[in-house]
């Protein structure tokens, strides 16, 4: 029998989950089996409609000008090892640019076909792999991207979505659902992840000391948004995969199949009501609990084991951080975050830049944010759902050095969550899907709002944009979200106001009739030119407009 | 009717399989076919009896068979399990991880490949009915 071992690949001293010998079995057999079904469709033994979900189950997908391979990023978590491949890549393989995304992944968008094996195997040798990051499955299992460092939580929830990772990989019974399914899991009051507007959302919390997870189901965005609903308070960690694999069962038999647009779980909790879903799913959970299929303590023990705390140093005598230079201490304030550990700071690097395109990185930034984790956060970054990149456990003292090298490859924009930090989805410029285009209309939006003191001054304000009603770019949980859409064949921008994907979720509402480009980039001026006339002391856009509500907005908008 | 592909070493079962209303009626066929949206536990009291269950796959899509084929094998089936229709080369790995012993592609299976197919993953991450043992198990004794 195989015995367990760690393999050498990553180095010793990560705070990332590192391959045994039999992960890296299973995703070397994945490249294996890609190989071989690539082999197939190019001698013309699949059809494309049969290769389809092969090539959708490893993340590669047909745009509209070349392949588009998704690269998994478990929760959101790697090393500067394996951000260095991505670079590597983006060089060999594509124009020299990776492309991070709402689900913390990565997306290389002009791939060739006969090319994917090997990128696939180059990403096998830093334990990376493209599994399951499209397709009607169990996508990447998504987290908070501070886990591990904020001072908000409760527990690292990085073991609980490993745990995850590994269950729903090539899940037997869940690879051909009635439609992709997502899951995140968070450990913090502050929802960073989103979790509400996931098919699962988990929220890991004890009961009586033991630990468990608040599981909620049936939320997400797409045509039909909605806010998942509690289905059970608490669930165990020695229950929960027999009970999330009754969650999925139910849905497997019972969700639509008639008609692709219903056929998430939310329309199936919808349409039978959560009190039935949850009596569906305790009944199955009461026959599946009794076939031992939960891993013991001691894997989640194994597991939890690699995301120990970093070697931390005593900062007792670090010096306090000089903020006399004002652009510095403005990025201070704006993208950084307050860590669990004396002394030390989560940094946000965003990739915003005005006239960018929201969560791209060209190879020599990918390689530079290498660099940086190596040097300054125990070589470990994190990719956020907004699409920005964190170095999760940067030393107070650091953070001039950092911020210095970060204006040098021009990624020390100190916008975090201000208007120009916008989410948007690749749209009409990338995707076969889109209506509208989503990255010029971003790009004009923070070039209208490029000054930073207008940006602080507006505050807290998250503006996202999807080029279709598909909601990649996440606009029902903006505080400001736009779609695009198409109107008799012109493109056209819908105005929502009043979403939220954090702690504080809702969705957004229409405005009214929608605009063109750049009337769209007008309408939301007048809209935060309201919100600036109307705010209370310390009210965020959000907490206005909920105040206030859509009236007086409408009224600035359509006069 | 297509040759199934049997990877169990008992004998063919030559009774045709009749639909599930009629196998309910009072039939005393040894034989039934459960369409995909059929709820497989409605079969739960007579497997004794059974000695072949077929499932349609009406689309490679539809994945409602795979439920199917677990729910069957965890109330303890042991007679052939087959799935029928669009069942391609690379679900079969997966179908024969949820119970399925036997299957009639509507187009023909590359054997080359199939072979490939079964053999290609060492491990698995989780349990299911074919008594594979999950990594988890292997890492823990």
């Amino acid at each position: 029998m195989l015995r367990m071992v760690p393999l050498p690949m990553l180095g010793r001293n990560l705070q990332v989950y590192q391959y045994d010998t039999y992960d890296q079995s299973i995703v070397d057999a994945r490249v294996a089996e890609f190989r071989d079904q690539v082999e197939r469709r190019l001698s013309g033994h699949l059809t494309e409609d049969q290769f389809k979900p092969l090539r959708l189950m490893n993340g590669l997908y047909l745009q509209l000008h070349a392949y588009m391979l998704r690269v998994a990023i478990p929760y959101g978590t790697l090393s500067s090892t394996q951000m260095r491949v991505l670079g590597d890549i983006a060089r060999a393989y594509d124009r020299g640019y990776g492309h991070f995304t709402t689900r913390q992944n990565l997306q290389f968008n002009w791939i060739k076909l006969a090319d994917t094996p090997d990128i696939l195997e180059k990403l096998a040798k830093v334990e990376m792999h493209a599994i399951q990051t499209s397709g009607n499955c169990i996508r990447n299992i998504s987290s908070d991207q501070f886990a591990g460092a904020a001072a908000d939580e409760r527990t690292d929830p990085r073991p609980w979505a490993e745990l995850l990772r590994q269950w729903s990989t090539f899940h037997p019974e869940f690879s051909y659902l009635p439609r992709k399914f997502k899951i995140a899991v968070i450990a913090a009051d502050e929802d960073r992840a989103a979790m509400r507007l996931h098919d699962i959302g988990l929220r890991i919390t004890q009961q009586d000391g033991v630990a468990g997870a608040q599981v909620y189901v049936g939320g997400g965005m797409g045509r039909t948004p909605m806010i998942a609903p509690l289905v059970n308070d608490f669930v165990p960690l020695s229950d929960l995969m027999s009970y999330l694999e009754a969650c999925l069962r139910v849905y497997n038999r019972y969700g639509r199949r008639d008609n692709m647009y219903k056929a998430r779980i939310k329309i199936l909790i919808h349409e039978i009501g959560v009190d039935k879903y949850r009596a569906e799913v305790a009944e199955e959970f009461a026959h599946i609990k009794t076939l031992g299929i939960d891993p013991p303590q001691a894997e989640f023990d194994r597991i939890a084991a690699f995301f120990a705390d970093p070697a931390f140093a005593d900062t007792t005598a670090d010096a306090p951080v000089d903020r006399s230079d004002a652009g510095f201490a403005a990025w201070l304030d704006q993208n950084t975050h307050a860590h669990k550990r004396a002394g030390y700071t989560i940094v946000t690097i965003s990739l915003k830049p005005t006239g960018g395109i929201p969560g791209d990185a060209s190879a020599d930034q990918i390689d530079a944010m290498a660099d940086l984790a190596e040097a300054y956060s125990f070589a470990e970054l994190r990719v956020t759902h907004a699409q920005n990149i964190v170095l999760p456990h940067v030393r107070s003292a650091d953070l001039r050095a950092v911020y210095d090298r970060l204006v040098a490859i021009g990624l020390a924009e100190a916008n975090l969550d201000l208007i120009t930090d916008i989410i948007a989805c690749p749209g009409l410029d990338y995707c076969s899907l889109a209506n509208a285009r989503s990255i010029p209309l971003a790009q004009k939006i923070a070039d209208r709002f490029a000054d930073p003191v207008r940006q602080r001054d507006l505050g807290e304000l998250k503006l996202k944009i999807s080029g279709c009603i598909n909601a990649c770019g996440h606009h029902h949980a903006g505080h400001i979200g736009i779609l695009g859409v198409d109107r008799k064949g012109t493109e056209n921008y819908q105005l929502l106001l009043g979403g939220s994907g954090a702690e504080d979720v809702s969705l957004g509402k229409i405005t009214g009739p929608g605009f063109s480009e750049d009337g769209v980039v007008d309408a939301i001026e007048r809209v935060t030119d309201r919100y600036l006339a109307e705010r209370t002391d310390g009210e965020r856009f959000v907490d206005t407009y909920r105040r206030i509500g859509m009236e007086p907005f409408k009224e600035a908008i359509y006069g | 009717m297509v040759e199934a592909l049997r990877l169990r070493d008992d004998a063919a079962h030559d009774e045709p399989a009749v639909t599930l209303d009629a196998f309910l009626g009072q039939s005393n066929a040894t034989a039934v076919r459960i369409e995909a949206g059929d709820d497989a536990r409605l079969l739960l009291p007579h497997l004794d009896r059974l000695a072949l269950i077929e499932v349609s796959f009406p689309k490679f899509r539809d994945g409602r068979g795979y439920s199917a084929g677990r729910i069957l094998r965890e109330a303890g089936y042991t007679g052939e399990l087959r799935a029928e229709g669009d069942v391609l080369v690379d679900q079969i790995p997966l179908m024969r991880r949820c119970g399925f012993d036997s299957f009639a592609p509507a187009a023909p299976v590359d054997p080359a490949a199939l072979e490939r197919a079964l053999e290609r993953y060492d491990h698995v991450y989780q349990a299911a009915a074919d008594g594979q043992v999950p990594v988890w198990k292997l890492r823990h004794g």
